[in-house]
């Protein structure tokens, strides 16, 4: 039991992209050496901006995709190979449920038999009993057996995602991948839906990785928060005391700029540049041409991610130089 | 003082089924005012058809007058004058409101030949003081580039700079930051307040985001299902909320720091704008919900100075304060 459920090993994932129609091929490190593990009915959150590698990290994690290198291993086991029969029994219990929900729907097929749909796939139970199955996924989701008649079009952003939601753990999964599962809805129904998926992972004791640039919400839902910058973790804590206490500059810079009511932005960080583009990463430490405190060593030397006291970990020249420093 | 702008009565109905159902707000002159609420409350709709911006099938009725004048149902020549020239509007989503095969000079330097008596070299000059302004860097040579050329946030620096040209009174930013990643939106709102207070401009800003709103307004108003239902200063608002939807729009947010707690989700959704409920339109999903909130939509009426609430209790609760004042 007190082995993680989720552990991954190093993995990186480097995609060829050309800029422009007759540009040169070059390569995208999307992610480049993510170590992660993730404990039995916990929940670690994954957040960073657009380019960071956070969805891609949810799809090799998931085994969507193979990494290029570095392992995954769920449950003890390594990933199986693609399109066999031990992957299909291994992804029934490992699902993932996206930001989009109206795009993760078919809009001609009642919302009922989408939901019905793993457990004909995987072959669990008689038809009469998956029928039983389905109305106890929609009351698992808040929803009446009325609303599994609808068409996902007869649905509201909310209910689509409950839907969404009620269909991932049709199968009776160990392991769900949220990639924004919240970011397209209004604020009065985000709350419904993260408080839901919180009651959730209590009673079927859910493993997550959540993913989600809304570090509100990670919080909400997480007891470990990882942050990713070009495709590297460069802090990893728990989630009250890393966003109490945030070291690398760079999530002091995103814990800086959520905004709070009742807060004025007096001695917000704010941070010059664009965000990175991962075609192009700079050497050294990948954010030191946007860190307000980069020394000469930033740009050269790339910072390992290392234990600062605690659970965290920072990888930042300026945090764990003074770490060792204090230690000596 | 007259305000800079008012807005009375404002009522939009799309082919009968009204969306907007009588709107009151003003700014004065240099005010910074946020405007919240979820998708549908009519956040836009208010401000596009203050500004005449509503497809032809739109039913606009109301007042809105800018210094004074009258500006709903104005004529087009008139009309042209104001947008961009007195008022103007950025958008959410700043790359498709540019075009594509021109330089940013050319639609920058369009944008100051309409509202500015500027001629030959001195338009290119005011354009690339634009462009420095907000903060393109090298802004000389990039007055040549193409839109694609330039990032999202460097997009809206653009579009900000489009605004600024004809040097308007007010600017409309309608979910300027958005699309945005966090740290660039840190960088916009900074830029937008900059602007705002070196040329004395009022704002609007729309926004799904409470927090993007306390830090950058002075007055807040809340919007549900078509209606303002609380307006206040912000740090009022945010500290004590006396509509119930405002005060579970607040609740419904996860803190960022101190101690987890279950979010307060304000049940069920929003009201379809074609069956709207008789009476108060959040009654449905409110938990203070009384028999009489049924029977008529409440007012937006005053519970203190520079205060308004739309909501029967609060009213009740504001003729208790004044009893207790009056002993």
């Amino acid at each position: 039991m007190s082995s993680p459920l989720v552990e991954v090993s190093a993995i990186s994932r480097t995609y060829a992209m050309r800029s422009g129609m007759f540009g040169r091929a070059a390569a995208v490190h999307a992610v480049d050496g993510v170590s992660l593990t993730i404990a039995r009915g916990q929940t670690l959150g994954l957040v960073g901006e657009s380019g960071s590698g956070k969805s891609t990290t949810g799809r090799l994690v998931l085994g969507l995709e193979p990494p290029d290198r570095g392992a995954v291993r769920f449950d003890g086991k390594p990933m199986t190979a693609l399109g066999t029969t031990a992957w299909r029994a291994q992804r029934a219990r490992m699902q993932m449920i996206f930001q989009d929900p109206l795009g993760a729907l078919d809009r001609r097929l009642p919302v009922a038999t989408q939901i019905r749909e793993p457990l004909d796939i995987h072959g669990i139970g008689t038809p009469a009993m998956r029928d039983d199955r389905v109305r106890e996924l929609l009351r698992a989701v808040e929803l009446t057996p009325a609303h599994g008649a609808r068409y996902p079009g007869a649905l509201s952003g909310g209910q689509r995602q409950r839907i969404v939601l009620a269909r991932a753990l049709a199968t009776k999964p160990d392991f769900l991948v949220c990639d924004e599962p919240v970011s397209a809805l209004d604020v009065s129904i985000q709350a419904q839906v993260v408080n839901l998926l919180c009651d959730l992972q209590a009673q079927l004791s859910l493993t997550l990785l959540f993913i989600s640039h809304d570090l509100r919400v990670v919080r909400q839902i997480s007891n470990v928060v990882a942050v990713m910058y070009l495709g590297r973790i460069v802090e990893i804590g728990s989630a009250d005391d890393l966003f109490a206490r945030p070291e690398h500059p760079y999530t002091q810079a995103l814990v800086s700029a959520s905004p709070a009511p009742g807060r004025r932005s007096a001695g917000r960080i704010v941070l010059s540049g664009d965000p990175p583009n991962p075609a192009a990463r700079p050497a050294g430490c990948a954010f030191h041409p946007r860190c307000p405190r980069a020394i000469a060593r930033c740009a050269s030397e790339v910072p390992a991610l290392s234990a600062v006291g605690g659970d965290r970990q920072v990888a930042c020249h300026l945090v764990t130089g003074a770490a060792t420093r204090d230690a000596a | 003082m007259t305000p800079l702008v008012s807005i009375e009565d404002l009522r939009v109905a799309f082919n009968g089924v009204p969306v907007l159902r009588g709107v009151d707000i003003a700014l004065q002159k240099g005010e910074a005012v946020g405007l919240v609420g979820e998708s549908g409350s009519g956040k836009s709709v208010t401000w596009l058809a203050a500004l005449g911006l509503l497809p032809r099938h739109a039913q606009v009725s109301g007042s809105v007058r800018l210094d004074g004048r009258q500006i709903l149902g104005a004529p087009a020549g008139e009309l042209d004058q104001v947008r961009g020239g007195r008022i103007a509007m950025i958008f959410q989503d700043p790359a498709s409101a540019l075009n594509p095969v021109l330089t940013i000079r050319r639609q920058l330097c369009e944008a100051l030949v309409l509202h500015r008596d500027l001629q030959g070299n001195a338009v290119k000059a005011e354009a690339r003081r634009l462009l420095d302004l907000v903060g393109i860097p090298d802004a000389g040579r990039r007055l040549e580039a193409y839109p694609h050329e330039f990032s999202g946030g460097q997009v809206q620096r653009i579009m900000i700079a489009m605004a600024l040209a004809g040097n308007p009174d007010l600017l409309i930013a309608d979910e300027p930051t958005t699309a945005l990643d966090a740290t660039i939106q840190a960088q916009i709102l900074e830029l937008l307040s900059t602007v705002r207070r070196e040329l004395g401009m009022a704002m609007v800003l729309i926004s799904h985001d409470l927090g993007v709103v306390a830090e950058n307004c002075d007055r807040v108003a809340v919007m549900y299902a078509g209606r303002i239902v609380e307006q206040a200063p912000s740090i009022q608002l945010f500290a004590d909320p006396v509509h119930p939807y405002a005060q579970g729009l607040i609740g419904a947010l996860p803190p960022l720091d101190g101690p987890r707690r279950r979010l307060t989700a304000i049940p069920g959704t929003v009201p379809d704008p074609a069956h709207m409920p008789g009476g108060c339109a959040f009654a449905p999903r409110c938990s203070l919900v009384a028999e009489a909130c049924g029977l008529a939509a409440p007012t937006l009426a005053p519970i203190a100075d520079d205060r308004s609430v739309a909501c029967i209790r609060a009213e009740a609760s504001r003729r208790a304060l004044l009893g207790i004042a009056a002993e």
